[in-house]
């Protein structure tokens, strides 16, 4: 290990000390006694055998009060060592998980702060293995710190309790101790390589386990159980052979962590026999010295263990900085947003660019390098929308049309202000919306996005998100979604638990959820980003047809594909590579703009297509 | 609403059914003992070379008394000899123990890189074979457990079984020698104090047995309260955007601190009780010393022990200790691997319902394909008839669209047609064939199904193609793209074949996953094909392409499609409408539109919806 990594690790550790330094204190005096008392217990064994044992084996009698007296030395020595041991380890644990909790709500809370934007630059993954296992790592430590701590103290004490009985003997300690914490030293360095290649190997047969898994229908329907197993069994092989030979490592160190003790002990014996034979010690200098060999062994591992979850601590501790130090979040101002009825929204000369991470076959992916505000300037954008002028009046319907990529999703999340346009301003019944007062925008707009989020919580929970509000009203808004049927069915009903450990549901139930977790909060403003692509078009037809038919004082944004939908609009807004390429009702835009028609005769189109098709096909054949 | 009732299955003679069984994974009920002792046989590479590597266990272990009797050997003949200390005794003891030592510690390097070996060749075996038996399970089986249950089978549960045969296997094994070893030297020197050692430890070690219980438990509360405590930071996480746009910050920050907590309650609790165990060692080893020093000195003062077998005794006694320390840890590693071993035997005994009929199944000849429905019922386990007496034949060569409300049967139907499941009743035939005498090589290869979700594998887009038919050359795969008409489509990605995919195929559009797919069917070449049309819209683009490859991928084969969308229905020779479990309506879509009935109705509602 490296002296910066040792160093940056100590670092970490003072962070956890200043932040708990009670709780430090406790666990390190703990340690500090225990250490203390083993090493006097090793003093009380000598005393015990020169003063107690050998004379009364030599005499033929003893005490009462002489046993009476070595047996309580023993027993006091037991009782304190004891309470050092559990003080020290009862500490340790309290202290690693006070820190752990602590920067597991700090990390959650930056995620609740910082803004989408950030959100999209960082795979899901990665921002869940902060909060997770890095957090984990990072405070590793803390669980071995107060029993290295109390090891660095014994081993003091013990060298100075050897140079106070002998020197002599004392070197022995001096070449075998170092001589430990070389081999900890060195094994750590070995294994950590092999260690992490072998997580890694895990986690590999993890994943490919998850993917074959996830995939069975398709390994199924197309008969490669046999390649697929292959395919496992060698990631399997792999790890295999990366456990066997971090298990080699292990066994040689093991025996080796054992025998230089013994050695020790026993080169105590053949020195100590020389020094009593030159009167230089005494049989319980001797006992005393060798009880100490054994004693010290365990701790001076300890010192190992703390250098080894070290760099793991240092690479934890550095990713979950970097989250707790990123720039950026969304300032509001004061102004709240009055009235009742749909809003009225205005978008003047609004421009947005991402950070263009890196291309490939027209799907742009989340940035994965970019950590600093000051790094996405650097980095090439790509313009997803530019100088768009809209007005939407209150309490109209909007469909959003356009190809895929044309900023349609981009111009919802606008609106919602879950990101900031790069130039412009969105104003909501005139206000600029950056000027609205925290949880104004929430309160009166909703977006129901492609994609359904479903919380791990009850099914009114995720209608109510924690509001308080009726039963009556609950149902209500299930209903104008179409999904109060399948609640009903549900075992529980609206205390049906979702998600991971409760009841999951097919992509078109959960965007009907979704739906009314919107429609129950009676938004002024309501954007449906393709909110019903999963549902049947039946079905979809049915809600749609619904939110028309009931007085929803809303004005109603709907990102679509499908032409009826469209057709439910008032207007039709025609987006083309990030600009308002035109607007009007559904018939003028179909009469005027080319481009919309191509796009929603699409369908029709394939249909004509195939139509030909099968009329040369049937030519050929005859 | 008045289901059917559930009629009970016709057996057919030598016929599997699954109707009236469980499709869930097995639950083992084996004791302990019975699960550890199939659980090692699974493996027969545990038990390589095992009789060596308990020998050099039985070394080391022996290995540890080396240094106490050393001790005793040197006080009692080399420093109270008479006539000052005996340094030659002393200097001949101190070498053949060192010589000892080290062979002890060469023994223990041998035996535990033996272990090691033996473990994880023994544990591949495991994942393999857990591994192969998922995918040999039915589709009704394999959904009826989370995806991430199933993955900790090949995962998670072998790791536990590895901590065990790896670390407290072998400690186990080691303390209890340890223990058998300490007692046989106590009782040379002095029986008696060898009993006071034990009447010492033992109520130890009856509480650590107690104690462990109570942890066990409160480890399963450790692991259920972080669980809920990495959902709820999930879902600041994945739900960053549905939380931002109803301004629930706020709760959902009191959520993250109350599970967040409440981890951390319960680690603090699990760890009380863990560290509980070693203060009390310390207190019972003082007891045993203070004990055994008094009775020892008395015992010496009588004859019956020497100061150096003494002295030795106090050393043998932290030969008690840790084992004492170790045992809720082994328990604990213990108890976990027979539940690891008792989820893996769970999947093992789970007899798959849909079974390769073996050396008796009949091979399919190629060609077009007719399929026969012969009066089949289904139901699924404790459930009502989802598919109610249905009698059918598709002629070869036909493109037959399946459309109905969610809940009619449809799905079943293709179910069944693809044999993923078996008719409750009744029997279903491709070319006269009952298809469960037809073996699982030649079903597969003539019947492929093309699910509603395109699911693609990690790797790129030959690869995923590639998997249809793995001896497939790039041109071929290049050349079944331009027949499907997707030429252009190929050329207009950056690397063509080479193009990753991403996880789970996430970098390609939902349209362009589908299209993949159809393209791995045109490749897999089968002569029936059964798609599940996907629901979801995709742009308009690719939308031409779908169909268009579809086009290709049906001609000259019997195609069986559900249909979610009008154009299909309208494009296929025949319709098959189902309500409630039955076929109520059959025919051309012009036939069947302009009669009134479920289709004209179903049509009547696309219209509304997509044109």
């Amino acid at each position: 290990m490296d002296s910066r990594v040792l160093a940056e690790g100590l670092r970490v550790l003072w962070v956890a000390i200043r932040a708990e330094p009670w709780i430090f204190a406790l666990a390190v005096g703990g340690a500090a006694l225990h250490a203390g008392v083993a090493v006097a217990s090793a003093t009380v064994l000598g005393r015990v055998t020169e003063d107690v044992i050998l004379p009364a084996f030599a005499q033929g009698e003893t005490t009462t009060g002489a046993l009476v007296a070595a047996a309580s030395l023993l027993l006091a020595v037991g009782v304190l060592k004891g309470l050092g041991l559990a003080a020290r380890r009862l500490y340790a644990g309290l202290m690693q998980f006070r820190m752990q909790a602590r920067y597991r709500q700090a990390v959650a809370r930056k995620y609740l702060d910082l803004p989408l934007s950030w959100h999209q630059r960082h795979p899901t993954g990665q921002l869940l293995s902060n909060a997770n296992a890095d957090v984990e790592a990072a405070w590793g430590p803390l669980a071995p710190l107060p029993m290295a701590v109390g090891s660095v103290f014994m081993l003091v004490i013990a060298a100075a309790a050897m140079l106070l009985t002998d020197s002599v003997l004392a070197l022995v300690g001096f070449v075998v101790f170092p001589a430990l914490a070389v081999a900890n030293v060195v094994f750590q360095r070995k294994v950590t390589p092999v260690d992490t290649r072998a997580q890694m190997l895990r986690a590999r047969v993890s994943e490919v386990a998850h993917e074959s898994f996830d995939g069975a229908l398709v390994v199924k329907s197309l008969g490669r159980e046999d390649t697929e197993t292959e395919r496992f069994t060698a990631a399997a092989h792999r790890l295999r052979d990366a456990q066997i030979r971090v298990g080699r490592m292990r066994a040689m160190f093991d025996p080796v962590m054992d025998s230089l003790p013994n050695l020790g002990v026993l080169a105590v014996l053949l020195i100590g026999a020389i020094r009593i034979e030159s009167g230089a010690v005494s049989s319980g200098d001797l006992v005393q010295i060798a009880y100490l060999f054994t004693l010290l062994a365990l701790p001076v591992r300890s010192l190992g263990w703390l250098l080894g979850d070290m760099p793991r601590s240092v690479v934890g501790w550095r990713r979950v900085s970097a989250v707790l130090g990123a720039q950026g979040r969304t300032e509001h101002g004061r102004t709240p947003l009055d009235g009742e009825g749909g809003l009225r929204v205005e978008l003047d000369e609004v421009g947005f660019s991402y950070v263009d991470a890196y291309q490939e076959n027209g799907n742009a992916t989340r940035d994965l390098s970019v950590q600093s505000p000051e790094g996405i300037e650097a980095e090439p954008r790509t313009t997803v929308l530019s100088d768009v002028h809209l007005t939407l009046a209150s309490g109209r319907t909007i469909a959003l049309v356009g190809p895929t990529g044309a900023g349609k999703s981009t111009l919802t999340t606008l609106l919602m202000r879950l990101v900031d346009p790069d130039s412009g301003t969105v104003r909501f019944n005139g206000t600029d919306v950056r000027e609205l007062a925290p949880g104004e925008i929430a309160r009166t707009a909703a977006l129901v996005p492609q994609s359904a989020f479903v919380f791990e919580d009850t099914v009114r929970d995720n209608v109510t998100l924690g509001g308080d509000i009726d039963d009556a009203l609950v149902w209500e808004a299930l209903r104008l979604a179409r999904a109060d049927s399948f609640v009903a069915a549900l075992p529980e009903g609206l205390d049906t638990r979702l998600g991971e450990r409760g009841t999951s549901l097919s992509g078109g139930q959960r965007q009907r959820l979704a739906l009314a977790r919107a429609l129950v909060r009676r938004p002024r403003l309501l954007i449906l980003d393709d909110a019903t692509s999963a549902v049947d078009p039946q079905v979809e037809a049915q809600i749609l047809g619904g939110l028309r038919d009931i007085e929803l004082s809303a004005t109603v944004v709907v990102v679509a594909y499908r032409r009826a939908t469209i057709e439910l609009a008032d207007e039709v807004v025609y987006l083309e590579q990030g600009t308002v390429h035109d607007r009007g009702t559904h018939a003028e835009l179909l009469e005027r703009s080319p481009g919309y028609h191509a796009l929603v005769t699409a369908y029709e189109n394939a249909a004509e297509q195939r139509v030909a098709d099968a009329a040369t096909e049937q030519e050929v054949t005859r | 609403m008045s289901a059917p009732a559930p009629t009970r299955p016709d057996r057919a003679e030598g016929v599997p059914t699954n109707a009236d069984a469980a499709p869930a994974l097995h639950r083992s009920t084996d004791s302990a003992w019975a699960t550890l002792r199939r659980g090692l046989a699974l493996s027969p590479e545990f038990a390589h070379g095992l009789l060596l590597t308990l020998f050099l266990a039985l070394v080391a272990t022996a290995g540890r008394i080396v240094v106490p009797v050393a001790v005793q050997q040197v006080i009692d003949n080399g420093l109270v000899a008479e006539g000052g200390p005996d340094i030659g005794f002393v200097a001949r003891a101190v070498t053949v123990c060192a010589v000892l030592v080290l062979l002890t510690g060469i023994c223990s390097y041998f035996m535990n890189a033996r272990l090691y070996r033996a473990t994880e060749f023994g544990l591949a075996t495991l994942r393999r074979k857990a591994f192969r038996h998922v995918h040999d399970l039915s589709v009704l089986t394999q959904n009826s457990e989370r995806k991430g249950a199933l993955v900790s089978r090949v995962t998670g549960d072998v790791d536990q079984i590895s901590a065990f045969m790896q670390r407290g296997g072998v400690l186990l094994i080691v303390s209890v020698g340890q223990l058998i070893v300490a007692t046989v030297l106590m009782s040379v020197y002095a029986w008696q104090l060898a009993l006071l050692t034990w009447v010492c430890f033992l109520p130890l070690l009856f509480g650590v047995r107690w104690l462990q219980k109570l942890l066990s438990k409160a480890y399963l509360a450790v692991r259920e309260r972080t669980g809920d405590m990495l959902g709820v930071i999930g879902e600041t996480v994945m739900g960053a955007a549905v939380i931002r746009a109803h301004g629930t910050e706020t709760r959902t920050a009191r959520r993250v601190d109350e599970t967040v907590l409440a981890t951390r309650t319960a680690q603090v609790r699990a760890q009380r009780l863990s560290m509980a165990v070693s203060p009390f060692a310390e207190f019972i080893a003082a007891l045993a010393y203070a004990s055994i020093v008094v009775a020892g000195v008395l015992l010496g003062i009588a004859g019956e022990l020497t100061a150096g077998e003494l002295v030795a005794f106090l050393f043998v006694i932290t030969l008690f200790i840790t084992p004492m320390i170790m045992a809720t840890e082994i328990f604990n590693e213990a108890q976990n691997a027979i539940a690891g071993w008792r989820r893996v035997l769970g999947v093992l005994d789970t007899v798959p319902d849909i079974a390769d009929p073996g050396p008796r199944g009949r091979e399919l000849p190629r060609g077009p394909v007719s399929v026969r429905f012969d009066q089949v019922s289904y139901a699924y386990p404790s459930g009502p008839l989802v598919l109610d007496d249905v009698d059918l034949e598709i002629r070869p060569g036909r493109r037959v669209a399946v459309v109905g409300e969610t809940g009619s049967g449809k799905t079943t139907f293709v179910k069944l047609l693809t044999r993923l499941m078996d008719p409750a009743k009744g029997a279903v035939l491709l070319d006269d064939v009952d298809l469960r005498e037809v073996a699982f090589s030649s079903l597969r290869a003539r019947v492929v199904m093309v699910p509603q979700e395109g699911f693609l594998f990690d790797s790129t887009l030959g690869e995923n193609i590639r998997f249809a038919r793995p001896e497939a050359t790039d041109t071929e795969l290049v050349e079944a793209i331009t027949e499907m008409g997707l030429g252009e489509w190929l050329t207009g990605l950056a690397h063509g074949l080479a193009t990753p995919v991403g996880q789970r195929g996430e970098s390609l559009s939902a349209g362009e996953r589908q299209l993949v797919a159809l393209v791995r069917a045109y490749v897999a070449d089968p002569d029936l094909l059964v798609l599940d049309e996907a629901t979801s819209a995709v742009d308009p683009a690719t939308e031409v392409r779908i169909q268009r490859a579809l086009e290709r991928l049906t001609s000259g084969r019997t195609s069986v499609a559900i249909a979610h969308r009008l154009s299909t229905a309208e494009a296929a020779d025949e319709v098959l409408v189902f309500d409630a479990g039955r076929v109520v309506q059959r025919g051309s879509h012009a036939e069947l539109v302009v009669r009134p009935g479920v289709y004209a109705d179903l049509h009547a509602s696309w219209v509304t919806s997509s044109a």
